[in-house]
């Protein structure tokens, strides 16, 4: 039996199969240009700070985790054994971008690096319809609030 | 990440979603998406190489110039999950004979874990046990492999998965500050489960478990799953 993670081929049939939701092809919104652009990330990689309760097992937690853009006591909360979080460890902006975000920013790329960016837990309900209808919503209303244009959505 | 994209968009936000599974990107409608054939846990591909990582970022900046979604892109480089240089990380000698030798392992690199820690100011440690606790926790394992019943060596209901996840995490954490060179895809879990004392002991404690006819759901997460 092959490693789940390392099996290209296992993890392009089960993008292929898995049930997800329905989308029509819905909103596109055209932003301004990129030099102008205030910059989130929003990572499924179930990030929380060092200390904090973080997300609960299974596909019941729809909550969201609010990270200041200066938090680096950052943990991984996707908890799958058949996960490699050698990456993480060694750097975390391999799933968290945040450095680079800064980088841009200094060299005028981008405008500015939101003051919070947020993280929530991969795995969800069939339906998706919390976040979908809840905390999804409710994330993109604080990040509109602080003047974001720009979301980097990453995952795991 | 999907939902959350066409959630974001509607509100107004711009959106890109990073991504290794293409077909969810495209039966989701998801309005742009970067595919990239990296693998799991490797959004931006490479750790450590920030020269990559901006690559990888300014590629899915450059979708937001696209006038009409859905798009999705790929990736012009792909990183394979297997075949990555071995982890090149020294190991401690024996200090404490009288200590198994995963226990006496673990200890000796308590120092390598703070300083890793003290650098990087994160740790994963934490979903059942604390980094002080690791020997503690592999003396348990010990006993396991000994002949004791798993149930009997005092893991609390439910915590063994945790206790591994936390004990994998203290390695791969310390490897990273330990490590010469970079650190591929699943270097760090083949060190910890090939090459570490505490790897091999959990391996074999999950067989004397499966021995022991213990529940399958309690024993196949000490593991992942292809692994003996």
């Amino acid at each position: 039996m092959s490693i789940f993670g390392k099996d290209e081929a296992a993890i392009q049939k089960f993008a292929a199969t898995m049930p997800v939701p329905e989308f029509r092809k819905g909103s596109f919104t055209k932003p301004g240009p990129l030099n102008f652009a205030k910059v989130a990330i929003v990572t499924t990689a179930a990030l929380h700070r060092e200390g904090a309760d973080g997300f609960e097992l299974g596909d019941g937690d729809y909550h969201y985790e609010t990270l200041p853009r200066q938090a680096r006591d950052l943990a991984l909360g996707h908890h799958s054994v058949n996960f490699d979080r050698g990456g993480f460890a060694a750097d975390i902006n391999v799933v968290y971008p945040i450095d680079r975000l800064h980088e841009m920013a200094e060299d005028g790329i981008i405008s500015s690096v939101a003051e919070n960016h947020y993280a929530f837990a991969g795995n969800q309900s069939e339906t998706v319809s919390e976040i979908r209808l809840d905390s999804g919503p409710l994330c993109a209303e604080e990040m509109l609030s602080e003047g974001v244009n720009v979301v980097i959505l990453t995952g795991t | 990440m999907c939902t959350l994209a066409h959630a974001f968009e509607a509100a107004g936000l711009s959106t890109v979603v990073i991504t290794p599974m293409r077909a969810v990107a495209e039966r989701m409608n998801v309005p742009r998406a970067l595919y990239t054939r990296f693998p799991l846990g490797l959004s931006l591909g490479k750790a450590g190489d920030r020269e990559f990582q901006n690559e990888v970022l300014q590629a899915a900046f450059g979708l937001l110039e696209e006038t009409r979604g859905p798009v999705i892109r790929e990736f012009p480089v792909s990183i394979n999950p297997t075949g990555s240089e071995p982890l090149v990380c020294p190991l401690p000698p024996r200090l404490n004979a009288e200590l198994h030798p995963a226990i006496d392992e673990a200890q000796a690199l308590k120092a390598a874990h703070d300083r890793a820690y003290q650098k990087t100011q994160r740790t994963s440690i934490g979903m059942q046990i604390s980094a002080e606790q690791i020997p503690e926790a592999l003396a348990r394992f010990v006993r396991i492999v000994e002949g004791e019943q798993w149930d009997d060596v005092g893991f609390p209901a439910n915590s063994i998965y945790g206790t591994v996840h936390d004990i994998r995490c203290y390695y791969e954490e310390l490897a990273c500050e330990l490590a010469e060179g970079p650190v591929g895809p699943w270097a760090t879990e083949e060190w910890f489960y090939e090459s570490t004392e505490a790897g091999q002991l959990i391996l074999k404690a999950r067989r004397a478990m499966q021995d022991q006819n213990a529940e399958q759901s309690i024993w196949f997460g000490l593991a992942p799953a292809g692994r003996q």
